[in-house]
Parts: structure tokens; C-alpha cells; sequence
């Protein structure tokens, strides 16, 4: 003990030893009542019955799911057949997030390489161009992105204006058109995580490969990547989830053809002809899926470290 | 119980457990006023601890630690009159020197004027007067050690306590510091307690020393008792250098025992007070042990190694009866220095060995 | 041709896939920017550089909604991150410097809650919440939706910076006779300025950009800046939307700058350790 020791145990310090609770407390009551229990009260509010004008009445009911999974309901006098409505909608939001995420790690993995790889005084300023849009609002940064594309937009001027095609390229509201949304709201996510990986790789790793008669494709394979993996892997899931219960890019670029879990919920609390039973359960339902995904990142993070 | 008001610090078996780990096993010490006092000891000892307890950010297990007769073992630190010096001095860096040396005055309710006056007064005393307005980053390492010092010295504490403030000095600068700190502690008359792992530190600066090892104390005395009488193995190879042989003990009584040597001489010089006949250890220190001159010799063997000092040579050698003995000649010797691989004889006076056990 | 097989820092067409990204990146915002500087009043032919929108905003015919909504954004910002900002830093000395307490590691996870669950689950988790207790919708029930929110991003400065101050300091002033408290009051919240600081801005400008959130829970009288222009972006996309949108990007970027620089400042006037100067 030849310092003087900084800490007693498990690295926290304990000055204020004994005030803990009522320092955390404002932190528990505020989180607690207001984002605690308003999702137990959304729990409760997927089993109540709908009423006419919006709201709820306090009828105990499975009719939210009911109405989500099956057609013309569970219990009716012909065999249940289930509704594809609602879970293609939701099936095509995972793909959609799951494009997202292709996408913005085969652009983002070799920025975020590139980045990571630049020499002293250049690594802060590329690392600062990147994350600068991200400060950006999210809605004006949806909008701008609709403002270019449209079909009389800036981007198809261009090209007009060039010669090149005799038609607007009609991107917007299409598939597309919130591929790029999404990409353009969450590239960040997945560059910063995989940056900080590469960054504190040892590039000397490769070196002592090399010494050991690697070729260039097996040290990248067996070296390079497996160190950097954690970092692509949180890359993915801070692109994924978010993109999974998106709201703004499918509304603002996809249009009503491409429906998506965001929209779907954000209209059954829109005026009389919603359904806050019916949105409670999509939100429970969109809930559960990020809580899964989430579980198993968690577990194979636990795993990776025994 | 009668109070003793010679003791400063009185450590009453004193034990403190960190978990299942046991830092100090049942420690007592007295320190008394006016001392400078040293805890010497290696990494991990236990010596940091007993500082930190005395000064009251950790709380004993279990004994009581009395300040001038009243148990202090229970009070915050914020309610002792002891103050401490910091390994890395800990100088607030968002204020500056004034700031920092006045702080212990305001906390304790001092007017403005009268704790400024106070802190030139300390500033002079450790020659940074000019400095008063610095910050403390904008300080070289034994000014800020001075800072310290002066911090620690304006609320007039009636103990001062060290934890090793010099181990971040070059070794001149560590020099002069210790010359400064021993006339500051005669000037103040504050008890000093001082935590180090460096022998030479404790030797030069102390008026007694406790040796720890492994949370128990392990010798208390002076520089000189703890070198020429060291009461076991650890303390005579912790301080200095010794070479111990395996002999026999026997005939122990009044602080003396016999044992025989390898080659058959039977010698008599004292011994540790925990000395009990059987296995134990003749402890010789290097420096006692001259080249034989006439023909007969306590101890022989081979020399096999030279280490070059400087000022010294330290020439090892192998015993014919087994095992390393080394012995330190002075390079300005006449004496002829044996070559490696000369046969050697070794004499030394009895009265400067120890019989030691463990 | 062995350095090159050893250099893994140049792959042929990362810095190419770097630039298109970044050009990705920026042209839309740049486009916008200056698309909001064009006189002309339909969005896609260029005509001359003038000031006609900005103009338009603060006194054309929809300037009394944007000011109103602003003036809502701007306000509830503010508080939010205030309070925000102190029940980050209460919580950040809970868990950084209380030693162990019941509930601790539970409480990490509460913090970050706000950070896992979706958006829109949470926007309408609160709504039902209200609706539930029967709180109208309105302003109040904005600002404590966002206070919720801005928790977590207080919180990230504030306790790394913390995190950065060894407790030697407080145990010094201890030993100098201060309570507790006056450790608190008088070392450590000095030393920690930046990061509260740096907390603060993150916070104001989450809640200043927050969309969907607010949206849920603001009821029908109530508009901040986002829902304002989200509702005009569905009636089409007028010039001035580019001018309002052009202001909120640089007043983002700005105060998103400035959190930083205020903490690199606040590190460098305010050291956290005291290097020797020799």
C-alpha cells in the first residue's frame, strides 16, 4: 500500500457514505412514476377494451391482441385465421431496420476503419466531421433529406438539368427512399462504436501475426476481426433498434404505403379513429422485441468476457 | 487510568480487517509527544493503513487509538486535531497556495485577517512566501510538497501525519527536504508521524522507528537499536544489509547466547530477546567482517563475485561449509582484495554479530 | 512487399467510401441551407440570394405560431435540463461516491432506462400514463416527459467527470476540518463545473430537438418548434420551413460545440490533477 488507497472496494469511492439513497432518490422517483409505471399502465391498457371516441374503457379484454394477430377474432364461430395485416407491418419494420443496418455497416465499417487509422492531429477532425450532422435534429434532418429527393427536388434538377435522364427518379415514398432515411438518422451509431474497437486495437497485433507466417487474409480474419467485433456488434444494435420503432423517416419519406411500426402505433392515438388498446399492445409487442434483442446482446456480452 | 501526557498517540491493540483480508493483527504502539516518529515498512505492509486509521478515514476493527489519553478511534476526521500530508499533496487545484493553506483555518471558524496572517506566517516557514499566489499546477513537485506541508502545519495540529511526501522527489531534492522537515518538526514541536519504504529515509530522519511487516509491528526503537539489535530475521535483513548463517543456539541468558560456527569455533555475543535455543540464524552485517590477517580464521571459503559501489566493494563469498556470506571492503583500502576464485579467510568481532530466530 | 501486406491502416477505397459518406452526410443539410437564402417563392427554382425568409419567419403571417412555439421549446429546455441536470448530479455523487448502497446497481439501469426504451413506446406510455391519472395534456405534462429524457444525458458528462476526480481532495478537505457538506459544496462541485455544464447543454438541446416524444404528450394547444414544423412539412414544404430549419441545425450545432469546448476549457482551467511542474 504504498499509495494512499483511493477506494475501499468494488472501485467507488464512499465520501458520502450512507447518503445514498436519498441522493438516488430524485433520480427513482422521476424514472420510476414517469416511465416505470406509465409502461405497466401500457401494459394494462393492452388488455382493456377500446372506446368509441378514443380512450378506453375499463373492460378487462384480450381484444388488442386478438385484433392484432387474428382475423375476425379468437373466439368467433369460425376456426381463427390469423391476420397478416399487422404482422407483415411489423415484419417489414425488422427488415426494413435490418436493410438499415446492412447498409450502414458496409458504409460505416470502412469509414469508421478509415477514421480510426488517421494519424495524430487528422483523427479528431475527421471523428468530429462525422458526428457534427448527428447534431443535427433528428426532424430536420429527415426533412432535408425529403427536401432533396423529391421528385422535383434539388437532386433530380440536377440530373435533369444534366441531361442525364428524361424523368424524375421518384424516390421518394418508396422502400428506398426510407432505406435512406434510416441510414441517413443512425450511420453514427454504427461508425462511433466500431471506431472506438479499431481505435484501441493494437496494430502491433498484425505485426506479431506476421512474424508468426499469417498471410494478410488470415490475420484479418482471425486477428483483426475478432478484436473488433464487439464494436460491430454494438453498432448494429444502436442502428437497430432505434430504426425498428422509427417514426419519422417511414412519415416523412416512406408515405402510407409504407407503413411501419412507428406509424402504425402513432395512429391509433390520433383523434377518434384510434385504439389505445390496439396501440398499447403494438407498443407492448415493439417492446418485447427490442427487450429480446437486448437480452441476447447483453448475455453475449457476459459470455465474451468469461 | 492514569494519563500519560508524554504520549501523543497511544495504539491499543489496534486490528483492522479490510473483507476477509486482515490488514494490522493486533498492533500497539506508543508515540510520544514532540517525536518524530517513523513507520518503515514494505509495500503492503500495513503501514498506509495505520496512518489512514490514526487519521480517521478508515475506522478500526477493533482496539482504540487514544489521542493525549482520549479515544479518538470513533471521531470523523474533521473532529481530530491531526492533519496530514498526502502522498501527492492533494492541493485543491482550483485554488491557490493562499487558498489552500488557509482552508483548514476557515473551516475551523477563524476570521479572514487573522488566518491570512496565520498563513504567511506558515509560508515563511517553509520559504514559499513569494509563491502565494500561484496555483498549485503552476508549481514544481517540492514546492508543491511545501504546500502541503504548510497546509497541514496552519491549523496548529497537535500531530502531523506523512504518508511518504518525499517518494516523488529526486534523490537531492529528497536530501535537502529531509534536513528541512527534521528542523521544521524541532521548530513546530508537533509530533510527527512519518510513513516510508525507504530505510535510509527512516535512519536519518527519525527519533524512533517501527518496522512493520505483514500488519504486525515487528521491532520499535531508534535508528541505532533497530540496526545494532535487530529483535528478529526480518528487521535485520529489511534494514541495511546482514548476512545471516545457520548455526545452533544455545546457552541463551541475560541477553547473550553461544552458538557454534561451521568451522567448530564456538562463539558468545548477544541475543534477540525471542531467541530459544535450537535452529537459528547468526546474523554478521557486511561491514563487520574483515579479510583475516593472521593464519586461523572464523569462516572460510572461496570469493566468487565482485560488486562494484563506488565508494565500497562488496566481494561474495562461498563458504567451504556451504552458503554466501558478503563482506564490504572500501575501495581507499590497503588492505589486498581478494581475487575471485582466491581462497579466503573471514574474521569478525563477536560482539557486533546476533543470535536471532525468525 | 512485405510493409504493404503489414499495413492495415490503407485499404484501397476506405477513404473514398469515408468521403462519400460524409458527402452524404452534409449535402442535404447543405443543400437547405442554401435553398432557405433563395428569393424565390417556389422551393425549386434558384433565383437571387436574399434574406426573405428569415424575414418571413419573425414577421410574416405564421411568425406568432413559430414565436410561440419557440418561446415553448425554449422554456421547457430550459427548466428540464435544470432539473435534468441536478437529479444527474445527486444521482452521479449516489453512485460515484456513496459507497454501497441498497438498490445500487439496480439504479444504473434505471438512469440508462430512458436510453433503451423506443421513443415511441415511451411517448405513448406517458401519454396513457396522463390520460390514466387524468392529467390534461398540455405543457406541464411536455416538461416532465422531457425531464425523464434529458436525465440520462445530463448524467454522461457529469459523471465522467466525476469519475475523473480522484476523492483524494475530499478526504483532504476532511482532514482540514470540513463536514461533508462543505467538501461537497466547497471541492468537489467546483471541480466538476465543467461537466455539469457540459451536462446541461446536452440536456437542453436533447429536449429542444425532441419530435416525437413531445408530440404524443402536448395535447392540442401546445406547440414546441419541432411539432410546428412538422406540421407545416405535412402541408408541403414551404421556404421558410428551409430558413426555421437552417436556424435550428446551427443553433444545434452550436450549443452541441460549445458543450464540448466548455468542457475541454473547464478541464484545462480546472485540472483534475495536479501535474508536477518539473
Amino acid at each position: 500500500m504504498a499509495n494512499l488507497p483511493k477506494t475501499t472496494s468494488k472501485g467507488s469511492a464512499n465520501t458520502y457514505d450512507g447518503f445514498g439513497i436519498p441522493l438516488i432518490l430524485p433520480a427513482w422517483i422521476i424514472i420510476g412514476f414517469f416511465l416505470v409505471i406509465p409502461v405497466a399502465m401500457m401494459l394494462v391498457y393492452s388488455f382493456l377494451t377500446k372506446e368509441f371516441r378514443g380512450g378506453v374503457i375499463w373492460e378487462f379484454s384480450i381484444g388488442a391482441y386478438d385484433q392484432f394477430f387474428f382475423y375476425r377474432g379468437l373466439f368467433g364461430d369460425s376456426p381463427p385465421t390469423i391476420e397478416w395485416t399487422y404482422i407483415s407491418i411489423f415484419w417489414r419494420s425488422i427488415w426494413q431496420a435490418g436493410l438499415a443496418t446492412f447498409f450502414c455497416l458496409i458504409i460505416g465499417f470502412p469509414t469508421a476503419w478509415f477514421i480510426a487509422t488517421r494519424t495524430g492531429r487528422n483523427k479528431p477532425i475527421w471523428l468530429f466531421l462525422i458526428t457534427i450532422p448527428y447534431w443535427v435534429n433528428l426532424l430536420i434532418r429527415t426533412i432535408s433529406m425529403k427536401f432533396l429527393i423529391r421528385d422535383n427536388g434539388p437532386l433530380n434538377e440536377f440530373f435533369l438539368s444534366l441531361g442525364l435522364i428524361s424523368e424524375p427518379f421518384h424516390i421518394i415514398n418508396t422502400n428506398f427512399a426510407v432505406q435512406l432515411g434510416l441510414f441517413y438518422s443512425y450511420l453514427p451509431f454504427m461508425v462511433l462504436p466500431i471506431y472506438a474497437a479499431v481505435e484501441r486495437y493494437n496494430f502491433a497485433l498484425s505485426e506479431a501475426a506476421a512474424d508468426l507466417y499469417a498471410s494478410r487474409t488470415v490475420t484479418i480474419t482471425k486477428v483483426i476481426l475478432p478484436t473488433v467485433k464487439p464494436g460491430i456488434v454494438a453498432g448494429c444494435i444502436l442502428v437497430f433498434v432505434p430504426s425498428l420503432g422509427a417514426f419519422l423517416a417511414p412519415d416523412l419519406l416512406g408515405g402510407a404505403k409504407n407503413f411501419m411500426i412507428g406509424s402504425l402505433i402513432e395512429e391509433q392515438f390520433k383523434g377518434a379513429a384510434g385504439n389505445w388498446p390496439f396501440g398499447a399492445a403494438a407498443s407492448m409487442i415493439l417492446l418485447s422485441l427490442v427487450l429480446i434483442v437486448l437480452t441476447f446482446y447483453a448475455r453475449s456480452q457476459i459470455k465474451d468476457q468469461l | 487510568m492514569s494519563i500519560d501526557n508524554n504520549i501523543a498517540i497511544d495504539i491499543q491493540n489496534v486490528t483492522k480487517m479490510f473483507g476477509e483480508f486482515t490488514a494490522l493483527k493486533d498492533v500497539s504502539l506508543d508515540i510520544k509527544d514532540n517525536e518524530f516518529f517513523t513507520l518503515l515498512g514494505p509495500s503492503g505492509c500495513g503501514k498506509t493503513t495505520l496512518l489512514r486509521l490514526i487519521a480517521g478515514f478508515e475506522a478500526v476493527s477493533q482496539g482504540a487509538i487514544m489521542l493525549y489519553g482520549q479515544n479518538i478511534a470513533d471521531l470523523m476526521p474533521n473532529k481530530r486535531p491531526i492533519n496530514t500530508v498526502f502522498q501527492n499533496y492533494a492541493l485543491f487545484p482550483h485554488m491557490n497556495v493562499t487558498d489552500n493553506v488557509m482552508f483548514g483555518l476557515l473551516r475551523l471558524g477563524q476570521e479572514k485577517t487573522n488566518a491570512k496572517r496565520r498563513v504567511s506566517e506558515v509560508l515563511e516557514l517553509v520559504r514559499l512566501s513569494d509563491f502565494a499566489n500561484r496555483m498549485p499546477n503552476q508549481l514544481s513537485g517540492g514546492q508543491q510538497q511545501r504546500v502541503a506541508l504548510a497546509r497541514a502545519l496552519a491549523p496548529s495540529p497537535r500531530v502531523l501525519l506523512l504518508d511518504e511526501p518525499l517518494s516523488a522527489l529526486d534523490l537531492k531534492l529528497r536530501q535537502a527536504v529531509r534536513l528541512e522537515l527534521q528542523q521544521i518538526q524541532i521548530q513546530t514541536g508537533i509530533t510527527f508521524i512519518f510513513v516510508t519504504h525507504d530505510q535510509e529515509e527512516a535512519l536519518t530522519m527519525s527519533d524512533r522507528i517501527a518496522v512493520i511487516d505483514g500488519g504486525r509491528v515487528q521491532q520499535v526503537g531508534s535508528a541505532r537499536d533497530i540496526y545494532e539489535a535487530p529483535e528478529n530475521k526480518f528487521v535485520a535483513d529489511f534494514i541495511g544489509e546482514t548476512n545471516l548463517i545457520d548455526v545452533n543456539v544455545s546457552n541463551l541468558e541475560a541477553g547473550k547466547g553461544s552458538c557454534i560456527l561451521p568451522s567448530g569455533e564456538n562463539i558468545t555475543c548477544s541475543a534477540a530477546k525471542g531467541a530459544r535455543a535450537g535452529p537459528g540464524h547468526l546474523s554478521v552485517r557486511p561491514e563487520r567482517i574483515k579479510i583475516s590477517v593472521s593464519g586461523k580464521s572464523l569462516l572460510e571459503g572461496t570469493a566468487v563475485r565482485h560488486i562494484y559501489l563506488g565508494t565500497d566493494l562488496h566481494v561474495e563469498v562461498k563458504l567451504s561449509t556451504g552458503g554466501n556470506v558478503t563482506i564490504r571492503m572500501q575501495n581507499s583500502t590497503q588492505i589486498q582484495i581478494p581475487d575471485v576464485g582466491q581462497s579466503v579467510g573471514l574474521d569478525f568481532d563477536p560482539s557486533s554479530a546476533r543470535l536471532l530466530v525468525d | 512487399m512485405a510493409s504493404k501486406s503489414l499495413d492495415f491502416r490503407h485499404f484501397t477505397g476506405f477513404k473514398s467510401l469515408t468521403l462519400l459518406c460524409l458527402f452524404l452526410l452534409y449535402a442535404p443539410l447543405i443543400i437547405v441551407m442554401i435553398y432557405s437564402f433563395n428569393d424565390s417563392n417556389s422551393i425549386t427554382r434558384w433565383d437571387t440570394v436574399s434574406l426573405r425568409w428569415y424575414y418571413d419567419l419573425f414577421y410574416g403571417v405564421d411568425a406568432p405560431k413559430f414565436k410561440a412555439a419557440a418561446i415553448n421549446s425554449v422554456s421547457i429546455a430550459i427548466m428540464a435540463a435544470t432539473s435534468a441536470t441536478i437529479i444527474a448530479t445527486m444521482a452521479a455523487t449516489a453512485m460515484l461516491r456513496s459507497g454501497r448502497f441498497r438498490g445500487k446497481s439496480v439504479s444504473f439501469a434505471l438512469i440508462n432506462l430512458p436510453l433503451m426504451v423506443p421513443e415511441i413506446v415511451t411517448a405513448v406510455a406517458t401519454l396513457i400514463f396522463f390520460s390514466a391519472i387524468g392529467f390534461t395534456t398540455g405543457y406541464l405534462t411536455i416538461l416532465i416527459a422531457h425531464i425523464v429524457f434529458c436525465i440520462p444525458f445530463a448524467y454522461l458528462p457529469i459523471a465522467a467527470r466525476m469519475q475523473g476526480i480522484e476523492d483524494v481532495y475530499e478526504q483532504a478537505a476532511q482532514d482540514l476540518y470540513a463536514t461533508r457538506f462543505q467538501a461537497f459544496r466547497l471541492i468537489l462541485l467546483p471541480l466538476m463545473t465543467p461537466g455539469i455544464m457540459s451536462g446541461f447543454l446536452l440536456a437542453f438541446i436533447i429536449s429542444l430537438d425532441d419530435f416525437i416524444i413531445t408530440n404524443f404528450v402536448k395535447g392540442a394547444g401546445v406547440e414546441t418548434l419541432p411539432t410546428v414544423i412538422f406540421g407545416a412539412v405535412k402541408q408541403g414544404i414551404k421556404p421558410n420551413i428551409m430558413a426555421i430549419s437552417t436556424l435550428l441545425l446551427v443553433v444545434s450545432v452550436g450549443f452541441v460545440a460549445l458543450s464540448y469546448f466548455v468542457g475541454r476549457i473547464g478541464e484545462k482551467a480546472n485540472p483534475t490533477t495536479t501535474k508536477n511542474g518539473d
